[in-house]
């Protein structure tokens, strides 16, 4: 370990010091804080730590429609297993804040779709998993019964395409997401909100 | 002053981590004890049977992967392929015909697991569900060598199968299987001994041979009641009359007996794939079929043993393009029917195991 101090009687000039030894541990604190994005103002940097947090984990509802819910599970399982993202189903909407609509969606099931949504406390997401509940996809056609995509009963942040789609294929879908939920300026958004009065931000 | 007591009306589902899919169960309850069970279903109609009267007949191939049960797509191929065989008088090569066998069971050992695997987690063994789908994951990793899907796979075509498998799989088969053979043994040791798992499953659900007759009732459900009825010992398809294998029955009809039978049922699978994978002959693997083809005017009926019970395909032809009607009699519908009639009398919390010892799948029941 260096002290700190020129060596006596060389004659040669000390090294600069790096930054972090200088200052105090507090401004060690400041330095981290200055490196988060958007960082300086205290409002963006909770933002940061908070969108951090949200993203890092995302609770999805156990929800599966059809086959896609197959390949969810699949992602929740032994090789894939999203749990080291974060990502760990519950059962209820209510503890909820991402659904992923895996499946085709008849039109029987959209209001309990819809219910489902708004069940969940704000803010929530909402992933579109495969071909049926982004369009409707193979049963778009000479078909009475399946809702032309979910996105008519609830607002879709991310389409996953495939029929199904790959468990890798979901997981990049929630990693796009993840970085959406780090870039939101949600807390400013409410701030913005409850300055004109209004009372939901989203 | 007594206490007053009134019945309860639960409403459980369509969205409940146990039901496997979208169905609604509207229990009465006493207490704890169920008086009344009305399955709702309906929540994932597909209108699939209409589809396919707007489609050609090679084209249906791949709404039957979708539209039906969605777990066992080659299943469904290959019920909705052979009746349209019988209909057209299409004779499906040797090999393509073997083929179809190997992957036709592959694809029940898939399904059985994905059972077990969900029932687990029903009745609280979470280790189940990672174990059944890391098995799962190497097979599905031998599907995808050969038809390039994990889930669906339209493999099957009229007339036989897409294409050959490639070079080294066979090979890959066997090591599959002799890597799956011990761990049903480990399956054994963590379920059939474990008491807890022996309380909520043993004596659980009793169906008695003769109400599993009356309410229509197939499969492993069926076979688990005393019937000792496979539909590829009765009515031989494809080649199975060739292949040596024993057909697992139960006497007692509760979820113990269903779970027994199950897993008797992959071991038996395991046999049979072993078996055509050692006499596959060479040679033509697909007929020649046109593709705009048109059966001559007539209907037939065919049926299959799904992994869920006995899968029907009743396809009417009036000479056109595409048929003119398809009806499918699908295993999970009766079955959901046998097992929601003797709901009554048990707890709720028998419900989930019941349920999932039925093995429904909505896609199945609703079509």
């Amino acid at each position: 370990m260096s002290t700190g101090m020129p060596p006596a009687g060389t004659g040669v000039p000390a090294e600069p010091q790096p930054r972090r030894t200088q200052l105090g541990p507090l401004a060690q604190v400041v330095e981290v804080l200055d490196s988060l994005p958007g960082g300086g103002l205290i409002l963006t940097t909770v933002e940061s730590a908070l969108n951090w947090g949200r993203a890092s984990s995302l609770w999805p509802l156990t929800f599966g429609l059809a086959c896609c819910a197959i390949e969810m599970m699949a992602a929740f399982a032994s090789r894939f297993d999203l749990d080291r993202i974060g990502v760990i189903p519950r059962a209820t909407p209510r503890q909820a804040d991402l659904m992923i609509v895996a499946g085709r969606c008849s039109i029987k099931m959209a209001p309990i779709v819809r219910r489902l949504w708004e069940q969940m406390p704000e803010p929530r997401y909402v992933i579109s998993m495969g071909s049926c509940a982004t369009c409707g996809g193979p049963f778009f056609y000479d078909n009475y019964s399946i809702l032309k995509g979910v996105d008519q009963v609830v607002p879709v942040d991310v389409y996953v395409p495939g029929c199904p789609p790959r468990p890798e294929a979901l997981i990049e879908g929630i990693l796009k997401l993840q970085e959406r939920i780090k870039k939101e300026p949600f807390l400013r958004r409410q701030a913005l909100a409850a300055l004109d009065g209004r009372a939901g931000a989203r | 002053m007594p206490l007053r007591t009134e019945e309860l009306l639960l409403n459980m589902g369509p969205q409940h981590p146990s039901t496997h899919g979208v169905l609604r169960l509207v229990v009465t309850l006493d207490g704890e004890n169920i008086t009344d069970v009305r399955p709702d279903i309906g929540y994932l109609h597909s209108s699939v049977e209409k589809m396919m009267e707007h489609r050609t007949y090679v084209q249906n191939v791949a709404l039957t992967d979708r539209g039906m049960d969605y777990l066992i797509a080659l299943n469904n191929e290959a019920a909705y392929c052979l009746a349209v065989e019988a209909l057209a008088g299409v004779e499906v090569p040797e090999r393509g015909r073997y083929l179809r066998v190997i992957f036709q069971e592959l694809n029940r050992i898939a399904s059985h697991l994905v059972w077990l695997g969900t029932w687990g987690i029903d009745l609280g063994a979470t280790t189940l569900f990672l174990w059944c789908f890391r098995e799962r994951e190497r097979e599905l990793d031998l599907f995808e060598q050969v038809t390039g899907g994990r889930l669906h796979h339209v493999y099957f075509r009229i007339g036989g199968v897409y294409a050959d498998v490639p070079d080294g799989w066979a090979g890959a088969c066997r090591d599959f299987l002799e890597y799956f053979l011990p761990h049903i043994d480990e399956y054994h040791q963590l379920l059939t001994q474990n008491p807890i798992f022996e309380a909520r499953t043993r004596g659980v659900g009793v169906i008695g041979r003769r109400e599993a007759v009356a309410m229509g009732a197939s499969g492993p459900v069926a076979r688990a009641s005393g019937i000792a009825y496979d539909v590829r010992k009765a009515v031989p398809y494809e080649v199975y009359d060739r292949l040596g294998f024993d057909v697992p029955v139960q006497a007692s009809g509760d979820c113990f007996a269903r779970y027994l039978v199950r897993l008797e049922e992959m071991r038996q699978s395991v046999r049979i794939i072993r078996q055509a994978l050692k006499d596959l002959p060479a040679g033509e693997f697909r007929a020649r079929v046109p593709v705009a083809m048109k059966p001559p005017r007539g209907e037939v009926y065919v049926r299959t043993e799904s992994p869920r019970g006995t899968l029907g395909m009743y396809v009417v032809s009036d000479g056109g393009e595409s048929p003119y009607r398809v009806k499918i009699r699908a295993p999970s519908f009766s079955n959901l029917y046998a097992l929601t009639e003797i709901m009554r009398g048990w707890k709720i919390a028998d419900i989930i195991a019941i349920l999932g010892s039925i093995d429904i799948v909505l896609s199945d029941v609703d079509r």
